[in-house]
């Protein structure tokens, strides 16, 4: 297993990052390679940069020093290629209160309503996921209605509706029950398994048996 | 995203500061009509641009509150686009309103007959372009808390001269004087604006993301 992993193609790549926030070196050249069919967990202390490592890595916040790269590619050139392959979730859920799940999803998954496929069709597989994921029965309620742990649920549907190579959940566990942690861990192995990659941040303990997570260590204060 | 029209309060509020405004003046200042008719095209037009600046806070704010804005920037779709969208739906919500009652507001103030078309035309230009320079404003100050003063500080200022043709369009036809000047220049500020603004807007909403978290 560990030898066919080095062989998968790499992804994201950065070499020598570093992230100054005011007087303080919160990332010190630190490198980061993932590969498609890999777990990359960045661990690290409330504070310790790894939002901010997360976000400056797909290219939503700034960065002092390095390089990164997406297929290999400098990012500043495939920016759309990297966002196109990519979902990210952030401490913001990315729900617009006044509207429905089933309209935050179709909106942030253009994909599903794309091509021939109709809005009913699109409808049903959006029910079906949420319903999984056991909200499927607030499909047409305002989101402004649904609790934190609700809310969480519904973008993390996103997981399961859109195709997307990589995907960077930055503590997608918080304001989850059991259950939920349980089905994140289910859809992030199925998720490796079909050859994707996976980023995340957490401070609850994840196993992914036998699937083996690289864990990306930030120094903090240091 | 251009379901938000839903919200009633965001385009209810506009469209009854507009009246409100515009009704208060008679009561204030007494119903002399000549008097009213001379002050007509610059009351109805500030107020216009009053109202459409109560709307502006809100244009982006949530968005990025709730992280959709992030998601927008990720989408892999161009930004400018979907920020053109999202300040036409703007417009449509609250300064299209405003156009269609605002003949209904110039009876009250005694426009002169002769200008209600070209009160309509302006407002009609005027609004379009209000919404696309006020939302650049709105999108410099998205990662700020309280931006509400800062808003008006940065954008009065760059509305000023839609202000002059606008009213200046509708003072004109009132006394029967040829206005297509005004409103040419009122045309090139739309264009302009329509235009060059969303790659602003999207700009500064690029910026607004990266430094909020």
């Amino acid at each position: 297993m560990a030898i066919h992993m080095t062989e998968q193609p790499v992804l994201l790549s950065a070499t020598g990052m570093s992230i100054w926030r005011g007087e303080h070196l919160l990332v010190d050249e630190l490198d980061v390679c993932v590969r498609a069919g890999s777990i990359v967990q960045i661990q690290g202390s409330n504070g310790s940069g790894k939002t901010t490592l997360l976000r400056a890595l797909i290219g939503l916040a700034e960065f002092d020093e390095g390089e990164i790269f997406w297929r290999g590619e400098p990012v500043r050139r495939a920016q759309d290629e990297l966002h196109a392959s990519l979902i990210y979730l952030g401490h913001k859920a990315g729900i617009t209160a006044g509207l429905t799940p089933l309209e935050n999803l179709l909106s942030l998954c253009p994909e599903l309503t794309s091509g021939e496929r109709g809005e009913s069709s699109a409808r049903l597989l959006v029910q079906q996921v949420l319903d999984e994921l056991g909200i499927g029965e607030r499909i047409d309620l305002p989101s402004a209605a649904l609790s934190a742990g609700q809310q969480r649920r519904v973008s993390l549907a996103r997981l399961r509706l859109q195709s997307a190579t990589l995907w960077v959940l930055d503590e997608p566990l918080t304001s989850l029950d059991a259950d939920g942690y349980g089905w994140v861990q289910a859809e992030i192995q199925r998720h490796v398994g079909e050859g994707g990659a996976v980023m995340f941040t957490t401070h609850q303990s994840l196993s992914f048996d036998p699937l083996p997570v690289q864990t990306l260590q930030l120094a903090g204060d240091q | 995203m251009k379901l938000a029209i839903r919200s009633a309060g965001q385009w209810l509020n506009p469209l009854l500061f507009f009246v409100i405004v515009v009704t208060l003046f008679p009561l204030g200042i007494g119903p002399g009509p000549n008097m009213l008719a001379t002050i007509a095209p610059g009351v109805l037009w500030v107020s216009a641009l009053l109202a459409m600046m109560l709307s502006l806070d809100a244009l982006f704010a949530n968005d990025f509150r709730d992280g959709t804005l992030e998601q927008m920037v990720l989408s892999g779709h161009p930004l400018t686009v979907m920020v053109m969208g999202k300040v036409m739906a703007h417009w449509v919500t609250s300064g299209l309103p405003l156009v269609l009652l605002s003949p209904l507001l110039g009876l009250m103030m005694q426009l002169p007959e002769g200008a209600y078309g070209i009160l309509i035309v302006s407002l009609l230009l005027g609004t379009l372009s209000l919404s696309f320079i006020g939302a650049i404003g709105a999108a410099l100050i998205v990662s700020l808390n309280q931006g509400g003063v800062l808003l008006s500080l940065l954008v009065l200022p760059l509305t000023v001269p839609v202000l002059i043709f606008g009213s200046g369009a509708v003072a004109g036809a009132g006394m029967g004087l040829e206005t297509s000047a005004h409103l040419s220049l009122l045309f090139a500020i739309v264009f302009l604006s329509v235009s060059l603004a969303p790659l602003a807007i999207a700009g500064a909403l690029r910026v607004g993301v990266a430094a909020g978290r």
